[in-house]
């Protein structure tokens, strides 16, 4: 790894790759899932699912299912009048079991609760359910047709988290939620134009692949509930069983242990009503756990189909955008409208554009939900944006990364008028790119070489609470609702509240993800947390201290001499005391607690929207098969912008984590529906990358200190995925002169995409000739 | 009544003697029978290698292999790693290269390695990224999980001699824990 360090100089442990606090637990097979919760009485629970991608339910017989032996309960939606079934935190629109139809192929019908899960497989195939198929509609085009089947006869209420501030408009029955991205004066811009690039471009349906299946253990008591979860945003999840229920927030739990991979597909609510609804007609602990399939069915990313145009000078300089983006969000709006929201907003890229106007629509059709996926609209507009540039550079014979650099905007400068400026230097990222790609050396035959950039706006809403307990011993217990994902906020989290108190960082203890035990944290998404969390760390122990400075004057000092604060306690005349010789004293014991608390809102450094941008800058070196079709990357080069890297260890991680994966979606990765049902739902026939995909690494760390967050810190983690598969599509073209607008770029497409080259070359009079093989 | 099979099975050293229903897979008596949930299950279906054990020193998906077929056999998981509480160098490497991040993976992808290690304790990178394309990692892209590998096949090159070899002898352990990750 290389680092590129112009920051001011940080206090201890940040900046320092210190081990990972779950590292024991996580190799000595101690680490606790949600799968790992046990509890006295524990009940298993498995889900019938619906056959038909739309029907409507005309019967259900539960009769010899509950007659089966072992069987506790069996539910459908019947059974539930008492439950508010319809949730969603952007738009109430989805059942948390089928009421009256199914709108996909997977939809929860009926629950089974026995002793065992191998018995509720048993009593599941005893549930008798007779359905009335109805038409239904795959793609978002045909979803917006005049004659297409309507999914929600009813719109879904819009609700309060749906992450922006304008009401959802819909313009067919069938979209979801549509937003525009609109600025500058289109028409002189396409009018001015010396050329104009018009393509439509497909980035897949594809499915995160979490590990670790969704699952959870709902537990009621006295009016209480206790949900364990493999989720991402606990506050979230703790929101929408209010709504379900009728509870006040405070008498909900939701606790995460650790989680096996989240990456998106863990955001939000997803089985936690569900399994909660079993738990009360059960009277019992219920345990559901997904299989993987079933999590393929549970949530996928968005598929788009994006129809972009765009207008350049004859120097390569773009003047207007122009374009339409179709989301399919499957049956459920789940977070596709912010999905959307994001894409408009994320369609430009880090470059100065005169004029725009996107419009995207998020479209419901017969598939399985999709919702957040690491990047966030940005991987699916980023293929169009980054692909049109390149295809500008050779149209106009300029360099692509001379045509990024004359279009990158500067740090500061604002990619939209009511935006936050850049805060990074993508002109100096970009040189770092193409020194570790050597770009000016040329790529070998059949290999290709480019670089691609994005810039999201991250971090989501800046509403984070932290409290940082001062115990009398001088040890510090910070409480942080954000969960470790695998991402390293355990680590992180703690090395910046070591760092704020000056204490060691084994004197520090983190608790995380539980809403009865942690104050508020809005989510664990956006590449938010080490940024938000860590500025409410950072204020909770500024609080902590001002408080403690304060009680050693009354309690220490009274009468003087003056007491100044020093790192990790306070100095009275010639005598230092530690923080918890200050928690002693003004108790007058030898106990009590200091409580700091930190907020954070949309208000000081944080007012401006976004909180920070979250770049991806990536260079790929690809080879092309021609007999084969087969692509490889043979070099990934990731540049980590991310201001202060904490943990350079995990940030480093994250990054080509995040470019790996995007890595899968461009060449392999892609979920496939026919007749409404999906062909690839299981791990044989999805693919994804293992050990062999690994290309030849090289990796930068660029600390600028120019975030928001703690020591300029700003979040990275998914930025890296963005521009991966235009890179790769943009290395294609250099390499063997075909354009991929269709991702994933599989064997299949590539070769076909080669012969039709070879056809319009023979056409053209050319001399094709062997094919070079590679 | 269900068919019940009195199965006889070592695990981690220890001799078990359970009533097993046929259908019942390793991964299902490790994880509920024996309280060993460090093995965990993801596909379910042979592809992912979350669920690696070895059976007799060889790695077997423990989502698909009936428990009824360990009888006599030898099983170790995750937990038998460490010996005394000192992680087995292969651990300790996962550790300083960081060679995890969600975990879900890791006991999996640390029997498969600790068998490959033991199978040839001198593996080439290739050797090493074959010997581990039957488990998949979502988070790390498989780049410190190589490297970790690497690093116990490197030390028993070195002066340490064989002991970090067979990947369950704690000898080198307090060596990878002076290692603070990459600077």
């Amino acid at each position: 790894m290389r680092r590129v360090v112009t920051r001011p100089e940080v206090p201890a442990p940040i900046g320092v790759a210190v081990p990972r606090r779950d590292a024991i637990a996580k190799v000595t097979g101690t680490a606790r899932f949600t799968v790992d919760v046990d509890l006295p009485g524990l009940a298993h629970a498995r889900i019938l699912r619906s056959p038909y991608p739309h029907a409507r339910i005309t019967g259900l017989d539960l009769t010899a299912a509950r007659a089966h032996p072992g069987v506790i309960a069996v539910v459908s939606s019947a059974d539930l009048p008492d439950v508010h079934l319809v949730y969603g935190h952007a738009v109430a629109d989805h059942p948390l079991i089928a009421v009256d139809k199914v709108r996909f192929a997977g939809e929860p019908v009926v629950g089974v609760v026995a002793e065992d899960a191998a018995t509720a497989d048993e009593a599941l195939r005893l549930v008798e359910v007779s359905y009335e198929p109805l038409p239904f509609v795959e793609g978002p085009d045909a979803a917006l047709g005049a004659d297409a089947p309507i999914l929600h006869e009813r719109p879904g209420e819009q609700r309060p988290h749906r992450g922006f501030d304008e009401d959802i408009e819909r313009t067919h029955a069938n979209v979801c939620s549509t937003s525009r991205q609109a600025w500058g004066d289109l028409d002189a811009a396409f009018v001015d134009a010396h050329l104009v690039l018009e393509g439509e471009y497909h980035y897949p349906m594809c499915y995160a692949y979490a590990m670790e299946p969704y699952t959870a253990v709902a537990s009621w008591g006295e009016g209480e509930l206790t949900v364990w979860t493999s989720g991402q945003h606990p506050y979230m999840v703790r929101d929408d069983l209010a709504h379900c229920f009728g509870l006040p927030l405070s008498k909900i739990r939701v606790i995460v242990p650790y989680v096996g991979g989240g990456y998106g597909s863990k955001s939000y609510t997803k089985i936690e009503p569900l399994t909660a609804a079993l738990a009360l007609r059960a009277g019992r602990p219920v345990r559901l756990a997904l299989g993987v399939e079933e999590a393929i069915l549970t949530t996928r990313g968005d598929a788009a189909i994006v129809r972009l145009k765009t207008a350049f000078d004859r120097d390569g300089r773009i003047l207007g955008r122009t374009g339409r983006i179709l989301l399919d969000t499957g049956a459920y709006a789940e977070n596709s409208p912010l999905v959307g929201r994001k894409a408009a907003n994320r369609i430009g890229g880090p470059y100065r554009i005169p004029a725009l106007d996107i419009t995207c629509d998020v479209v419901y059709t017969n598939t399985a939900p999709a919702s957040s996926f690491r990047g966030f609209g940005a991987p699916q507009v980023t293929l169009a944006g980054e692909s049109q540039l390149d295809e500008a550079a050779a149209r106009l014979g300029i360099d692509p990364l001379e045509l990024r650099r004359r279009n990158v905007l500067s740090l500061r400068e604002r990619p939209w008028p009511k935006a936050r400026g850049l805060d990074a230097d993508l002109d100096a990222d970009l040189s770092l790119a193409a020194e570790e790609i050597e770009w000016s050396v040329a790529a070998g035959p059949g290999r290709g070489k480019a670089i691609a950039l994005s810039a999201s706006d991250a971090g989501s809403e800046p509403i984070t609470t932290s409290v940082l307990r001062v115990l009398s011993d001088g040890s510090v217990t910070v409480m942080a609702g954000s969960t470790e994902i695998g991402q390293g906020s355990s680590t992180v989290l703690a090395q910046i509240a070591a760092a704020e108190m000056g204490l060691d960082l084994d004197r520090v203890h983190l608790v995380q993800s539980d809403t009865a035990a942690v104050s508020y944290d809005r989510s664990t998404g956006a590449s938010r947390t080490t940024t938000l969390m860590g500025l409410a760390i950072q204020s909770a122990a500024a609080d902590a201290r001002a408080q403690l400075v304060e009680m050693a004057t009354t309690s220490m000092a009274p009468d003087g001499p003056e007491v100044t604060e020093i790192r990790g306690g306070v100095r009275i005349g010639e005598a230092n005391h530690d923080w918890g010789a200050i928690v002693r004293a003004w108790f007058g014991g030898a106990a009590g607690e200091v409580v700091g608390r930190g907020y954070l809102r949309r208000a000081g450094a944080t007012a401006e929207m976004p909180p920070f941008w979250e770049i991806g800058c990536v260079a790929v070196e690809v080879s092309v098969n021609e007999d084969t079709g087969e692509i490889r990357v043979e070099r990934l080069v990731t540049v980590g912008d991310v201001g202060c890297a904490i943990n350079p260890q995990t940030a480093e991680a994250q990054d080509v984590g995040a470019a790996m994966m995007g890595l899968g979606m461009a060449t392999r990765e892609e979920l496939v529906y026919q007749d409404g049902n999906l062909l690839n739902g299981n791990l044989f026939d999805y693919r994804v990358p293992r050990t062999t995909s690994l290309p030849e690494l090289r990796t930068v760390l660029v600390e600028r200190g120019d975030g928001v967050g703690v020591y300029g810190a700003k979040g990275g983690g998914e930025g890296a995925l963005n521009p991966v598969a235009a890179a790769i599509a943009n290395a294609v073209e250099r390499a063997a002169g075909i354009r991929l607008r269709e991702a994933p770029f599989t064997p299949e497409r590539v070769w076909r995409a080669l012969r039709e080259r070879d056809r319009a070359r023979a056409a053209a009079g050319d001399s094709v000739g062997e094919p070079p093989t590679t | 009544m269900r068919e019940l099979i009195v199965t006889s099975l070592t695990v981690n050293g220890q001799l078990r003697e359970l009533a097993i229903e046929p259908r019942e897979t390793l991964a299902d008596i490790l994880r509920d029978r024996l309280g060993l949930t460090g093995t965990k299950v993801s596909c379910d279906a042979q592809v992912c290698g979350a669920c690696t054990v070895l059976v007799d020193g060889l790695p077997v998906s423990g989502c698909t292999f009936l428990a009824v077929d360990a009888e006599g056999k030898r099983v170790r998981t995750v937990e038998g790693l460490a010996t005394d509480g000192v992680l087995s160098p292969l651990q300790q490497a996962f550790v300083d290269e960081a060679a995890f991040q969600c975990g879900f993976c890791t006991p999996g992808m640390l029997m498969a390695a600790t068998a490959l290690l033991e199978d040839e304790p001198h593996p080439s990178r290739d050797q090493v990224i074959h010997g581990l394309e039957g488990n998949l990692c979502r988070c790390t892209g498989y780049e410190p999980i190589v490297n970790a590998v690497l690093a116990v096949a490197n030390r028993a090159n070195g002066a340490n001699g064989a002991n970090g070899a067979n990947g369950a002898n704690g000898a080198n352990g307090a060596n990878g824990a002076a290692d603070r990750g990459p600077a």
